[in-house]
């Protein structure tokens, strides 16, 4: 849907924007949900994994789980963005790939379900 | 009439930046909502990019720091190991133990999905701008992923509510 030149529809004017970025936008933030699912269940069902995490004394394994969940959001953020600036990639695929990945993410942080892996 | 320290940062996190979330999610959500070409003439256009943007952009600040007072400065109270704190006091009673085993185990989690998803938005409605009003599809996205937002904030508030209300941080 994008064009080489802005366009006016109307008195509107409507700048030049491919959508690419948008989608990886939203895959990124996709990732980042299931980044922190991930990291929240392992470190339930492993004692190394939450000793390793726990980056502060005060706030414990959250402290790791949420800076590394968000510098994985930005990282997946940018390489994505290169990957996509130019495409044409529709945000409706990136949304329910993004869907999939903070379903999966919001599981993994959702007690019933990490508490499940924590050790006997 | 006396607030402890621990208090006011446990209100500034819930409720001070809580009503600036909410009051930004409200103007976000009727900003993306109507914003549609029949509903809207050229200065019309200008004067609702303009709120809207920064409708989105508070609404990604005020997650953001909602969840860094909550995670660094407010949490480290709630589980200090003494027998005093919430959290011990809470897992000292098998009538409320599932306050911190559910309720906060899974607030101090999802709430951080909320920022990162309203950063999301921030940065659709600044980087598309007006196009939001012609393709429609994009536009609803966002609407998507700001409802979305604002569900997992509502979860993480709703449970912090509940949490101080059986055991504040004092």
């Amino acid at each position: 849907m994008s064009s080489t030149t802005g366009t006016r529809a109307g008195a509107i004017e409507y700048p030049d924007r491919p959508e690419g970025p948008i989608s990886a936008a939203i895959i990124a933030g996709g990732v980042g949900a299931l980044a922190l699912g991930i990291l929240t269940t392992l470190a339930e069902a492993s004692t190394g994994v939450a000793d390793w995490l726990q980056w502060s004394d005060r706030v414990g394994p959250l402290s790791g789980e949420t800076i590394m969940a968000v510098i994985v959001w930005l990282v997946a953020w940018t390489v994505l963005h290169f990957v996509y600036g130019r495409s044409p990639i529709e945000t409706r695929t990136a949304l329910i790939i993004a869907f999939v990945l903070i379903a999966l993410g919001v599981l993994g942080t959702f007690p019933t379900f990490f508490q499940a892996f924590a050790p006997e | 009439m006396h607030f402890t320290g621990r208090e006011w940062w446990a209100l500034i996190h819930g409720m001070i930046l809580g009503a600036a979330f909410l009051l930004a999610f409200g103007g976000g959500l009727a900003g993306l909502w109507s914003l549609k070409a029949n509903l809207v003439t050229r200065e019309g256009v200008l004067e609702r990019m303009r709120r809207l943007k920064v409708g989105v952009v508070t609404m990604a600040v005020a997650a953001w720091l909602t969840v860094i007072t909550g995670t660094w400065v407010v949490y480290p109270w709630y589980r200090e190991d003494i027998p005093k704190s919430p959290k011990s006091r809470l897992l000292a009673d098998s009538a409320t133990k599932d306050w911190h085993e559910f309720g906060m185990e899974w607030k101090e989690h999802i709430a951080w999905i909320s920022p990162i998803l309203a950063t999301v938005v921030a940065f659709i409605v600044l980087y598309y701008g007006t196009n939001l009003i012609r393709h429609d599809r994009v536009r609803k996205t966002a609407l998507t992923l700001f409802v979305l937002a604002f569900a997992f904030a509502a979860v993480a508030g709703a449970l912090g509510a509940f949490i101080t209300k059986v055991e504040p941080v004092r």
